[in-house]
């Protein structure tokens, strides 16, 4: 499935990383530490398909015809999706999911409340209502760091250890390109690269607080946006698409 | 002689209360038997619901819609906070949820048996949601009349909520069933080997019931497991013949004279089975809970420890 049109790419891309991102977190589901983390984890990762769906939804208008939100989550192969390597990492231990969150949150935040501002009102409307969760998300996942970091030795390490894997892949948040470049310029998308100092801001002084350090720069990895993945994102696409692909063209 | 004089006298007075009608609540008196019971019950009941996210959440990761997942999403996000409420309710008979916990892993409690079947296709997601919660809500209604008022009101709270439960089951059937051929067997094949594990939800029969006369007359429980089992019957029957399912049971017929369905023998010695540990999926069960919640067990550590740090700063500072 080729997307021309740079706004539906661009939202596309947008439902890509909340459709990851939501669907890493679902897989706590049962197995999180405690019953409420069950809960908590859950209601975000809902936060995050919903969001998803909203993106999909107006994507799925812009091209009108047959393609539905379901279109995009489940007709695509790995080469098509456009989502931040970040989002699609396996989930790991609880401090690593913990971790993701928090440098997303610190990043989604910032963006939502950018995008807030887009010269597409469909785009600021669905970025009004994902502000409100995002506050929330960080709110949420800073306390975790700070449990973590300050919590017990190996909680400490954990969490250290998560951050210093995660670094490489926040770069990719920041990066700009054409399609972008393209669209910033029209006032429709968000120059995520002026988010950055905002971002290290919120990250280094809750890193401070939980007594974790923020790791040496190394360089970042990335290709998402170019539909180069790591591994991982075939498999959980292998499975999140398994009814669609095994019976295609039924309603559910 | 005294004491035991003081003990009839208040469990006179206990039966008196529930006989009138009146909760029971935390800080009252009760005989230490009734305690026990309801520990087991509801803690039972907690557990159920908390296995319960497994063969459900188990699909969350293959819904075939983003719909459908969403739904699934915050009906399993559901259970999970049913069985917090439960806990609560628990815990206010003194027991803590990390016993009740240990008893599960320990195997002293058990959980619904249902949960012990796999969850094969996606029509089992309709046929949990359809059956399981039908059958689950049959039972809740009249348990919020029982006795225990933490545990009463638990279950009004938690019955709103099942009620979407069976509606988003029964609606997954229903689109089943309105789909293709192959759609419409996997509805079926979900219902024949759902109907049966769902009979048996309410248990023995009234006879070989081993708590069920105490916990009549105490008000724990307020109607027959026989009782529940033919509602839950007579509804579920009128829903499968509405949208073409045909309920797996040679021996299903309207009695005009009893006003319910006559149903075939249930087959006792498979629900045994199941219970006693060698169900398709028992093992898979617990070991799972086990092993999340000694995953878990660092994350709780460090909860405290940082909870306790923040305790003992003020001190610091003064």
């Amino acid at each position: 499935m080729k997307l021309h049109d740079p706004l539906t790419r661009y939202v596309v891309r947008l439902g890509d990383d909340a459709l990851i991102m939501g669907h890493r977190l679902s897989e706590w589901m049962s197995r999180a530490p405690f019953l409420e983390e069950d809960i908590a984890l859950s209601n975000v990762a809902l936060d995050f398909v919903g969001r998803a769906r909203l993106f999909y939804q107006y994507a799925a208008d812009l091209m009108g015809g047959e393609v539905t939100e379901n279109t995009f989550a489940y007709q695509r192969d790995v080469r098509d999706f456009t989502n931040l390597l970040l989002c699609e990492l396996p989930r790991g231990d609880f401090a690593f999911t913990l971790c993701r969150q928090f440098l997303y949150d610190a990043y989604s935040l910032p963006f939502t409340q950018a995008l807030c501002k887009s010269a597409d009102s469909q785009l600021a409307a669905i970025a009004a209502k994902a502000e409100k969760e995002s506050r929330y998300h960080l709110r949420r996942s800073r306390d975790w760091m700070l449990r973590l970091g300050d919590g017990t030795a190996e909680s400490h390490e954990r969490c250290q250890n998560a951050l210093d894997q995660l670094w490489i892949y926040t770069d990719e948040m920041f990066e700009c390109d054409a399609l972008l470049d393209g669209l910033i310029a029209t006032g429709v998308a968000v120059n995520t690269a002026s988010l950055r100092s905002e971002w290290l801001d919120t990250v280094t002084e809750t890193l401070h607080a939980a007594t974790l350090v923020i790791p040496e720069a190394q360089g970042g990895v990335t290709g998402g946006r170019e539909g180069i993945h790591t591994d991982d994102l075939g498999f959980l696409l292998a499975e999140m698409q398994f009814m669609q692909r095994a019976y295609p063209g039924l309603q559910w | 002689m005294k004491d035991n004089m003081s003990l009839v006298g208040n469990e006179e007075k206990f039966q008196s209360k529930v006989d009138a009608e009146e909760k029971v609540e935390p800080k009252d008196w009760m005989p230490e038997k009734y305690r026990q019971n309801l520990i087991r019950q509801i803690s039972q009941h907690a557990h159920s619901e908390v296995i319960g996210e497994q063969p459900e959440g188990n699909w969350i990761s293959r819904a075939p819609t983003l719909e459908r997942k969403a739904i699934l999403m915050a009906k399993v996000q559901d259970e999970a906070g049913h069985g917090l409420y439960l806990y609560a309710a628990a815990e206010t008979l003194g027991i803590t949820r990390d016993e009740l916990i240990d008893r599960l892993h320990t195997g002293a409690s058990k959980y619904a048996s249902i949960f012990n079947y796999p969850s094969l296709t996606w029509a089992d997601i309709g046929a949990i949601g359809w059956l399981v919660d039908s059958a689950a809500i049959v039972n809740q209604v009249s348990l919020q009349n029982t006795s225990y008022g933490p545990y009463a009101r638990a279950m009004v709270k938690i019955c709103k909520e099942e009620s979407f439960h069976q509606r988003q089951g029964y609606n997954i059937m229903m689109t089943l069933m309105q789909g293709a051929e192959l759609q419409r067997d996997m509805a079926q094949d979900a219902l024949n080997r759902w109907w049966w594990p769902s009979l048996m939800m309410f248990g023995p029969h009234d006879a070989e019931s081993a708590h069920s006369a105490q916990s009549m007359k105490w008000k724990i429980k307020r109607r027959s497991n026989d009782e529940l089992r033919q509602q839950f019957v007579d509804q579920a029957v009128q829903q499968a013949q509405a949208i073409g399912l045909v309920v797996p049971d040679p021996d299903l017929v309207w009695n005009e004279q009893r006003g319910h369905y006559d149903f075939g023998a249930i087959d006792w010695e498979e629900f045994q089975r199941v219970v006693s540990g060698n169900g398709p999926c028992n093992r898979q069960r617990l070991a799972h809970h086990v092993s999340a919640h000694q995953e878990g067990a660092w994350v709780r550590e460090a909860m405290a420890a940082y909870e306790a740090k923040r305790r003992a700063v003020p001190a610091e500072v003064a």
